[in-house]
């Protein structure tokens, strides 16, 4: 179903999307979005703004009171779960904790998606569960439970859980949330590169403008390894908008600098942190 | 007053829909036989102990209880009649379920409870799986399976109990008289009555269990809530079943 194609297909559309749980304020009111091939989204804002219910809803986790959400092309608004199972299988979602399931190792956590989805069994799943574990620097952690690692750790294990099965979109709540900077920092420093690697689609939720900060700063070099900065005219920049939600409501949706220049004083919270920290 | 009246019909229609789910699926692919099994392990192998304690003493103190009151009439000799009446039709599926109810519908709601204020319900949806047939499904069959058995062992415990207070202890009865009267006396219908309950009884514990674990919202403070309101609901509802089903067969 993914367009991995160089047209700018849409991957995900949500058009005036609102949601309110029993008939109470709405908690998304009237949003919408457009993402295509290739874009990055940093979702900021305020907790409770409605950040991760709008990633919910782009994963049929949650269905939307009024409004339609479009992924690849297809009206998803009203599918059923079973119909959900299928478009799933195209989109990795990183959850706030790592989502990881407690009763199983890393290594079956991993490999869960091939193993659910492609009907692998888990010796076939096994090399490529090592090298997305490798990915993340966590190559040594096969045979343990979650439990037995740190914050920062599950999350890097749910990176490599989220991107394995090559999905063309990445969604990411809250990965950096809780962890010290020099963590959040190696964190962001991954998307980046799972980003480059993988040509994905993503939306990063975060509550720090540095995360979006490298997100629309830097690019990973697959040759020296490292992050290095995007040149001034390059698409990717381009390709990078910052999104800031209050109340349920996208109340700015631009580039950096325009994030930079603004003159509101919630939107400019965001912005200051660049130069708190 | 509807506002009242709201919440307990809401969880009651919940609740159908839970169980329509979860019953569809046992007919559906995949089956996931691992963890059927495992939960199996869990509630059956796992309550065993625990219902051979509980089934050795109700009959046991049963037979004492019936002591006295057949002694009045010089009808001691009734006491195994009586002691297997009670437990095949009453006591055994009954306590039993309560035990299980204590046991695994607080030990369904608390593991279900945490993998949803953790998103692991949610991630586990994310990847593809739905968490009705996953996590409900073999909880239900495992449950349904694992609690008449556990039934009819805590009634033959019983029984055993019974004899040995009737018979060893207080020379009530005969050892032949107090096995004799006790077979002779279970009618058919005492014994669909006795595997009827345990299942009915399955049925609400997996699906209360599972249900007040998979709606589970506030994060520990409320995997603690949904473990004791899973506990009571379960408990009350075997009260009201077991009134039911006895109303059938009397």
């Amino acid at each position: 179903m993914p367009d991995s194609g160089l047209e700018r297909t849409s991957v995900l559309r949500l058009e005036n999307v609102s949601l309110s749980f029993d008939g109470e304020s709405k908690v998304l009111d009237n949003v919408s979005l457009d993402m295509r091939t290739g874009d990055t989204r940093i979702i900021l804002g305020a907790a409770g703004a409605g950040k991760s219910v709008m990633l919910k809803l782009a994963l049929g986790l949650l269905k939307p009171t009024s409004g339609r959400i479009f992924l690849f092309g297809q009206d998803v608004t009203n599918y059923s779960e079973g119909q959900w199972f299928e478009t799933r299988s195209h989109i990795g979602m990183l959850f706030q904790e790592g989502g990881l399931f407690d009763s199983l190792t890393i290594e079956e956590n991993v490999a869960y998606p091939l193993i659910n989805r492609s009907h692998q069994s888990p010796e076939q799943a096994h090399p490529r569960v090592a090298e997305a574990l490798q990915f993340v620097e966590l190559g040594h952690t096969l045979s343990k439970f979650p439990s037995e690692l740190s914050g920062g750790m599950r999350r890097r294990v749910g990176i490599a859980r989220a991107g394995i099965a090559d999905p063309a979109l990445l969604l990411y709540d809250s990965p950096t949330a809780g962890l010290d900077p020099i963590t959040a920092n190696n964190i962001m420093a991954l998307i980046v590169q799972e980003r480059e690697l993988r040509n994905a689609t993503s939306a990063i939720i975060s509550h720090r403008f540095q995360d979006g900060h490298i997100m629309a700063n830097f690019r990973y070099n697959s040759e020296s390894k490292r992050l290095e900065r995007i040149p001034g005219n390059s698409p990717l920049r381009l390709r990078t908008r910052f999104v800031v939600m209050r109340d349920g409501r996208i109340v700015f949706e631009g580039s950096e600098s325009e994030l930079d220049a603004s003159t509101d004083p919630y939107i400019a919270k965001f912005s200051m942190q660049r130069s708190v920290h | 007053m509807l506002d009242i009246l709201k919440s307990p019909i809401v969880t009651f229609q919940e609740f159908i829909l839970l169980a329509g789910r979860a019953t569809r699926n046992i007919v559906s692919r995949p089956f996931y036989g691992t963890d059927v099994i495992l939960q199996m392990d869990t509630i059956g192998v796992g309550s065993l102990p625990i219902t051979i304690l509980i089934g050795f003493f109700s009959g046991a103190v049963m037979a004492l209880q019936m002591s006295r009151a057949l002694s009045q009439y010089g009808a001691t000799g009734q006491v195994g009649q009586i002691t297997a009446i009670t437990l095949v039709r009453e006591l055994g599926p009954v306590l039993t379920a309560l035990l299980v109810a204590g046991r695994n519908a607080s030990g369904i709601a608390s593991e279900l409870g945490s993998m949803k204020v953790t998103e692991q319900i949610d991630a586990m949806r994310a990847l593809g799986t739905d968490p009705i047939k996953k996590l409900v499904t073999p909880r239900l069959v495992a449950t349904c399976s694992m609690l008449p058995l556990l039934t009819i062992v805590a009634d033959f415990i019983g029984l055993c109990g019974g004899y040995l207070v009737a018979v060893p202890l207080m020379a009530l009865t005969t050892s032949s008289q107090y096995w004799s009267t006790a077979w002779r006396s279970l009618q058919y219908d005492d014994i669909v009555q006795g595997l009827l309950k345990p299942l009915v009884f399955a049925f609400i514990i997996a699906l209360v269990g599972c249900l007040y674990g998979i709606r589970t919202t506030g994060g520990t403070q409320g995997v603690g809530r949904a473990t004791t309101q899973a506990v009571v609901v379960a408990s009350v509802w075997i009260f009201i079943c077991t009134f039911l089903i006895t109303r059938v067969f009397v």
